[in-house]
């Protein structure tokens, strides 16, 4: 995930990412339904026994019954079907043992790339990307976020310079996670300095193996490294790997950003989820280390957190029943102050043992788990959770201006060419 | 847990409405709130005997309208948005839900409307108390004190808890009586009163001893403690939506104050506390509505949030109104009053915790 940059979509959307969603499902979805979908689960499971099938040549089988993500288009994965009918796919294949295609390892590629190549990919474009973006066989990343620009993504200074058939890129992307693992990233770049910010963008697809590209690791202030620098130095990128227009850039990215909200949208959580969980889990077990103000700040951040798990509940009933509303975008600012809050008080709590930390070797972790590290790793890592995918003080902005409707800030960055910016 | 709005609630949230926007418009509370008559009792009729709204906690047989805790909730929301100054926390909550507890029929009579009751206990009561010790019952004749009583001076009828031979009982108390004294006090809210009752052997009927006496007080302050949310809530959302439209119109500087980030990121976080609020309130109607095994514990989240998410809206409503927000002639401190007060009504988050404490198994030090 790109830690540091802008966030400017907010609005929760069910919508499928495949463009024609609107009458396509509607037309379809009285077709397809769950003892269809159900039907053609199985007929893949007879044609290709997941005892006997290769993982991936399972996983592109999957892929081409359209049982990928249901949701999408009739011949990229999917089947035009209303999203809710994946549930009766996946619970299908769980139950026969069949491969995942083990999304956590490529959350880029399945959660902004598969939409964003939908909407906008040529039919070349789908039928290259897709596949092997589903399956897990290619690896995706975003560049987007720079030094210069993070909430401000549209200030990105990356040149994109067409040269006969490719355009040469210069420039120095951050906080790119799996950047080191991918084969593909998805890349915003200038490509017409002499125009406001937003005009100037155009976005494309990435070789990340291409000469000029360089990764390096981008260690944090817990030891690892989660993400990564990238530095492109007259990296080529073939005209037919752009999506969308030229200058169209910043709408795409748009279009990337919001299925990223909707991606994000999780399941339900238990009472006691997360890091208040294991501070109680400590509070119960070790009795002299309880005071009465650390009971009273306890108790206050239980609610809290209580209460934030039951918004999200609601929000996430309403997008169930095709409701969504705005109460999402509380989570993200609850979240973040919560997390730090909590992970303070458990370093607090735990006295002497909250002087220690576990590990300060710089790894470069696919997946962390904080529940694993020791509180002064969540303590420090939670600061992240209030800059990453937008701070909290632009998503406070957000609210104030897309759901309250309060005018916004005079500007004069969007009228003025980029060039003639102050950086 | 279901914490959204059905249509049944939609609609009655449209009818409530409608009625308080047309009668009691915040400039006619402020009006009221200094006369003689500081309880609107024409509006609480029209609630009862039109809208049929007074008795949503009642079932049909006993004359009630059969619908529940979440209905009532939606009820209270508007309440709470219009700041109304009718008697429904004492009546149509308070002394409905202990009088369904003990199954006593005279919740048929403030389920029409055509009776209007209270629960004799301090509005600031959590549902954890210990019973009340302060009245005691002798073959029927009670006497004792209670203080701050919420919508005494209008009610025909008070349930008091009291200690009798028995142990624990619940008595049913008529106003006016026989050595029955309200004593009304000079109250912080105005659009809800609270007036001292002073028994001197006055006549009461029994109705529930011993365990279910503890039973149904409890019963009747849980419900009211859970519900006070939805009530908190209303309070806030038109802190909330009074405030945004206030500083899109106000102009300092040459722009509308709300186009500040100072300004907006205030009411960025009143409205995700507000949205965090609502989404409490609905976990607590819907827990009394089902009857859940954690009952006690999600009113007691929603108490402590919901509380203290009307006062910060409130509080924030004042500020950011600036000179207008402090002068007579605005209602915002009418919302203000409401908004503390209500945060001691029936529990502040204080003791909603320490109720909690125990309920989740949180021990103190």
């Amino acid at each position: 995930m790109d830690a540091c940059r802008g966030q400017e979509p907010l609005e929760n959307s069910d919508k499928p990412p495949c463009g024609g969603g609107g009458t396509g499902l509607w037309l379809c979805g009285a077709m397809i339904d769950a003892d269809e979908v159900r039907r053609r689960t199985r007929d893949l499971l007879r044609a290709c026994p997941p005892a006997d099938t290769d993982r991936l040549e399972f996983l592109r089988a999957r892929f081409d019954a359209g049982l990928a993500w249901v949701h999408y288009p009739v011949g990229l994965g999917g089947l035009d079907a209303p999203r809710a009918l994946q549930a009766v796919v996946d619970a299908e294949l769980d139950a026969a043992g069949a491969p995942s295609n083990r999304p956590r390892l490529n959350i880029i590629g399945l959660g902004m790339a598969g939409p964003t190549i939908t909407n906008v990919g040529t039919p070349e474009q789908q039928q290259r990307f897709l596949r092997p973006l589903w399956t897990g066989e290619e690896i995706w990343c975003q560049l987007f976020s720079e030094p210069g620009a993070g909430s401000d993504l549209a200030a990105l200074a990356t040149r994109a310079v067409r040269d006969g058939d490719d355009w040469v890129v210069d420039g120095q992307k951050v906080w790119t996670s799996l950047a080191h693992e991918a084969q593909w990233a998805l890349l915003v770049a200038r490509t017409d300095p002499d125009v406001p910010k937003h005009a100037g963008l155009t976005y494309f697809v990435l070789d990340m193996h291409a000469p000029g590209v360089e990764v390096r690791p981008l260690r944090q202030l817990t030891g690892e490294a989660e993400f990564n620098e990238v530095f492109l130095t007259g990296a080529r990128i073939p005209d037919a790997n752009r999506l969308g227009a030229i200058g169209d850039g910043w709408r795409v990215s748009m279009t990337t950003l919001m299925n990223e909200r909707v991606a994000i949208g999780g399941a339900a959580t238990p009472r006691e989820f997360g890091m208040i969980g294991i501070v109680a889990r400590t509070w119960r077990d070790r009795p002299e280390l309880r005071t009465p103000g650390l009971h009273g700040e306890l108790l206050r951040l239980w609610v809290e957190v209580e209460a934030a798990r039951l918004t999200s509940e609601r929000a996430r009933q309403q997008l169930a029943v095709g409701a969504p509303g705005p109460e999402g975008s509380a989570g993200k600012l609850s979240f973040a102050r919560l997390n730090q809050a909590v992970s303070g008080l458990d370093v607090q709590l735990l006295a002497e043992d909250g002087l220690r930390y576990d590990d300060w070797t710089m790894r470069r972790p696919v997946e962390t788990d904080p529940a694993g590290r020791s509180p002064g790793y969540r303590y420090l890592r939670a600061k992240g959770n209030s800059i990453e995918g937008g701070t909290s003080e632009i998503l406070r902005g957000v609210i104030a201006e897309r759901v309250l409707g309060l005018p916004p800030e005079p500007r004069t960055d969007t009228v003025v060419a980029w060039r003639d910016l102050p950086r | 847990m279901n914490l959204l709005y059905g249509e049944v609630e939609d609609d009655l949230r449209a009818g409530v409405r409608k009625l308080l926007a047309s009668r009691c418009d915040p400039a006619a509370v402020l009006a009221r709130a200094e006369t003689d008559e500081p309880y609107d009792l024409g509006v609480w009729r029209t609630l009862g005997t039109e809208l049929g709204v007074v008795g949503l906690l009642v079932p049909e047989d006993l004359g009630g309208a059969g619908a529940g805790p979440r209905e009532t909730a939606v009820v209270l929301e508007e309440l709470g948005r219009a700041v109304a100054p009718v008697p429904f926390l004492g009546s149509a909550v308070l002394a409905t839900s202990a009088l369904l507890a003990c199954e006593d029929e005279a919740v048929a009579t403030l389920a029409d409307g055509t009776c209007t009751g209270t629960l004799g206990v301090p509005l600031t009561t959590p549902p954890a108390a210990p019973f009340p010790a302060g009245v005691h019952a002798r073959r029927g004749a009670l006497s004792g004190r209670v203080g701050s009583v919420v919508d005494l001076e209008v009610a025909d009828l008070v349930v008091v808890p009291a200690h009798d031979g028995d142990g624990p009982a619940l008595y049913v108390v008529e106003l006016p009586g026989t050595g029955v004294t309200v004593e009304p006090v000079i109250p912080l809210d105005l659009t809800r009163r609270i007036a001292d009752l002073v028994l001197d052997g006055a006549a009461g009927r029994r109705v529930a001893g011993g365990e279910l006496a503890v039973a149904a007080l409890r019963a009747a302050l849980t419900a009211g403690a859970g519900l006070l949310a939805s009530e908190q809530l209303g309070v806030a959302q038109w802190c909330l939506d009074t405030t945004v439209e206030y500083t899109k119109t106000r102009y300092q500087f040459g722009r509308p104050i709300g186009s500040f980030q100072a300004v907006k990121h205030r009411l960025a976080d009143v409205w995700a506390t507000v949205s965090t609020a609502r989404a409490v309130a609905r976990a607590a109607a819907d827990a009394l509505a089902t009857g859940a095994d954690d009952t006690a514990l999600v009113v007691a989240v929603a108490g402590a949030y919901a509380s203290d998410a009307a006062v910060l809206a409130a509080e924030e409503c004042i500020q950011l109104h600036g000179g207008i927000g402090m002068t007579w002639e605005h209602p915002a401190h009418l919302y203000l009053a409401r908004a503390k007060t209500s945060q001691l009504a029936l529990g502040t988050p204080d003791r909603h915790r320490t109720a909690l404490a125990d309920l989740v198994d949180l021990p103190p030090a």
